[in-house]
């Protein structure tokens, strides 16, 4: 098997495993710093019989994902933090009628414009809770490169097998960065597939176990003939305001993810076991945090490290258990402290949890990491 | 009657559409068109957006997809460009295409996307009780325009023709005969092709402009009204106000699916290593 190794961007490298996992619709909408995705899928998809289509905003980029989705095409978008805000009620329409879709949201300062060039990790409960209603949602950081590849490949897998709309937070920094990739070979790996029925006779499009179990989709065009709408609807996809069916459809479809955030839960950790402090970062911010607790480690001092890669459903568990040593947590991000809201709630109880903001349009340096770690000590 | 109920979901009747309501009307002809047309209902899927006319897909025995306010044309994009097999069909209401879906609206013309949009328009937000949407005439009056509407409206069939649509037809639920065969004249259309139902809502625009119930709704709708054919005989002053009805527009234009499958074919010959992919893996079972 000869691997192909490739030097490429994060944007690139998004694209590449979007394409390996069978990515058959790509729709967008240009923005800054995610536009590379959509070039590069307007040249390679066609290659492979793929289709891409430029729509006239992010709101028609989503909703034509979704589209293409219910034929059974594996689709995709990519955006940054205005069209991410723009896709927002399209997401929850995505996550109440469970359909798989995969979404790269480089993210870049803001509110607003704010700063479009420049890396920014606010999208953190945007992805969370950006669309109205409890809903259930995925969302992964990679911390380099190499992980674009994964987590984007990931992200296919899961949003096919759970019918969830599956966001990957990357930032510009890990967006324009350009690292080296090994390439899997073709048929080297499992192509995600969704679960499909095998016989129109009695199809109930929303049948499953009401504990989270996710229904059988059946591909628009195929002879089912179901009814996907955006109201509340019950196993056969009838609209209602019933309670009682409503409240069955809330508890399967948000059971459907937190019952799982833990074997969802996907992390980096090094030195918690003995810690005094542990220092919590995700994404670009991460590289600088890794490099100044391994300087605090070469230098005695008893520091660990926690980088989530699963960042919803966020995994409370995982981070209660590998964070009980530790006797405070220092957590640097590029925002005035959103992953640090959810330290605090699964492990904020028992040590005091301090927050690193940053959101000028600067990464981290590992000094400045490096001092915030002596500090804390 | 009874064979046009196999278009239904029966169970999922009645509707919930007012007494008097133009909606029931426009769906029946465009469940009679696709009956005459002989189409195979597994090939159809008709897509709504949000409003009294999109809750028509719910009662249509087709895969049907009920979006968001304003995106049904663009959802329908995504249906029709990952499978251009498949007959699209968007019910849609002036609200819903020519307010919050504006942009989709005109933008699949621009493309000459083969999607059938049908417009019903009744000149009011039927479902939150009666604003004035941008199909409300000037002067006339809705909840959100108590001392008469000081805007005016658009005429969607200049609107889409001038963006780019290639098939514009009008009709109102009182030519119901011409409503029909202008539908499965649109339907057949390869491009973007619009129907604009013009359609009465007594419950709201009827009552609050005065103009009374169901048939005097009708009625008004019908007496604005003069086929393009009798108005093409008459001097312009006695054509002064009135809205055109019949086919308006139809051209031949490259549409835009097919183009696209050209494009990968031509990408694919110029490339014969990618031409040994059969395609995306995982997706051969409904591909074209």
């Amino acid at each position: 098997m000869v691997e192909k190794v490739r030097l490429m961007q994060g944007n690139e490298a998004c694209t590449m495993a979007a394409i390996a996992a069978g990515l058959e619709f790509y729709a967008g909408y240009p923005i800054t710093p995610s536009t590379e995705i959509a070039e590069m899928c307007s040249e390679e998809l066609p290659k492979v019989g793929g289709k891409f289509i430029q729509m006239e905003d992010e709101i028609g980029s989503i909703s034509a994902c979704i589209g293409a989705s219910l034929t059974g095409a594996k689709a995709m978008t990519s955006t940054s933090g205005p069209g991410f805000s723009l896709m927002q009620e399209a997401i929850g329409y995505a996550s109440l009628c469970e359909i798989p879709l995969v979404i790269i949201d480089v993210q870049r300062v803001g509110p607003s414009t704010g700063m479009p060039t420049s890396p920014a990790q606010g999208d953190v409960m945007q992805a969370r809770w950006g669309t109205h209603g409890d809903h259930p949602i995925i969302a992964l950081a990679p911390g380099n490169v190499k992980e674009c590849y994964e987590l984007t490949f990931r992200a296919f897998e899961l949003s096919e097998k759970y019918r969830v709309p599956v966001i990957v937070l990357t930032d510009e920094v890990i967006g324009h960065m350009r690292e080296k990739v090994v390439l899997p070979d073709p048929g080297s790996y499992k192509i995600p597939m969704r679960a499909m029925p095998q016989n129109p006779a009695g199809y109930k499009p929303y049948a499953a176990d009401p504990n989270g179990g996710v229904p059988l989709m059946a591909p628009f065009g195929m002879g089912y003939r179901w009814h996907c709408t955006g109201l509340f609807h019950d196993e056969n996809g009838a609209p209602s305001s019933k309670p009682a069916v409503a409240s069955v459809l809330m508890r399967r479809l948000n059971l459907k993810v937190e019952n799982r955030a833990d074997d969802l839960a996907d992390y980096f950790a090094e030195g918690l076991e003995d810690c005094d402090l542990a220092v919590v970062s995700f994404g670009s911010s991460a590289m600088a945090a890794l490099s100044a607790v391994r300087r605090a480690r070469s230098e005695g001092y008893k520091v660990g490290m926690f980088r989530p890669k699963t960042i919803w459903p966020f995994p409370t568990a995982t981070v209660r258990r590998l964070l009980a040593p530790a006797k405070r947590i220092l957590v640097p991000e590029m925002n005035l402290g959103q992953l640090a809201l959810e330290i605090e709630r699964a492990a904020g109880c028992e040590r005091p949890v301090i927050r690193l903001g940053k959101v000028n349009g600067e990464l981290f340096h590992p000094d400045e990491v490096f001092a915030a770690i002596k500090e804390a000590l | 009657m009874a064979e046009f109920l196999s278009y239904f979901r029966q169970d999922r009747l009645p509707h919930i559409w007012c007494p008097g309501c133009g909606n029931g009307t426009v769906t029946g002809a465009l469940v009679r068109a696709i009956d005459k047309l002989g189409l195979d209902k597994n090939n159809i899927v008709v897509v709504s957006g949000i409003g009294c006319s999109s809750r028509a897909v719910g009662y249509l025995d087709f895969d049907t997809l009920h979006t968001t306010h304003g995106r049904a044309i663009a959802f329908a994009t995504g249906v029709k460009l990952a499978r251009p097999r498949l007959k699209v069909i968007v019910i849609t209401g002036d609200g819903d295409s020519a307010a919050i879906g504006g942009n989709h609206f005109i933008h699949a013309a621009r493309r000459n996307i083969d999607i059938t949009t049908i417009i019903i328009n009744n000149n009011i937000y039927g479902m939150t009780s009666g604003q004035a949407s941008p199909m409300t005439p000037h002067g006339m009056l809705g909840t959100t325009a108590p001392y008469g509407n000081v805007e005016y409206n658009f005429d969607l069939c200049e609107l889409a023709k001038a963006a780019g649509a290639t098939y514009v037809a009008r009709a109102t639920t009182y030519h119901y005969v011409l409503l029909e065969d202008l539908i499965a004249k649109a339907i057949m259309h390869k491009g973007f092709s619009v129907v604009e139902a013009l359609s009465q809502c007594p419950t709201y625009f009827g009552r609050k402009n005065k103009i009374g119930g169901a048939v005097d709704t009708l009625n008004w709708i019908k007496d604005q009204t003069i086929n393009v054919k009798a108005a093409a005989a008459l001097p312009p002053e006695k054509r002064e106000g009135k809205i055109l009805i019949g086919e308006l527009h139809s051209i031949e234009k490259a549409e835009f699916t097919q183009q696209y499958l050209e494009v990968i074919a031509k990408v694919q010959r110029a490339n014969p290593s990618y031409a040994r992919n059969k395609g995306v893996p995982g997706c051969e079972l409904n591909s074209d």
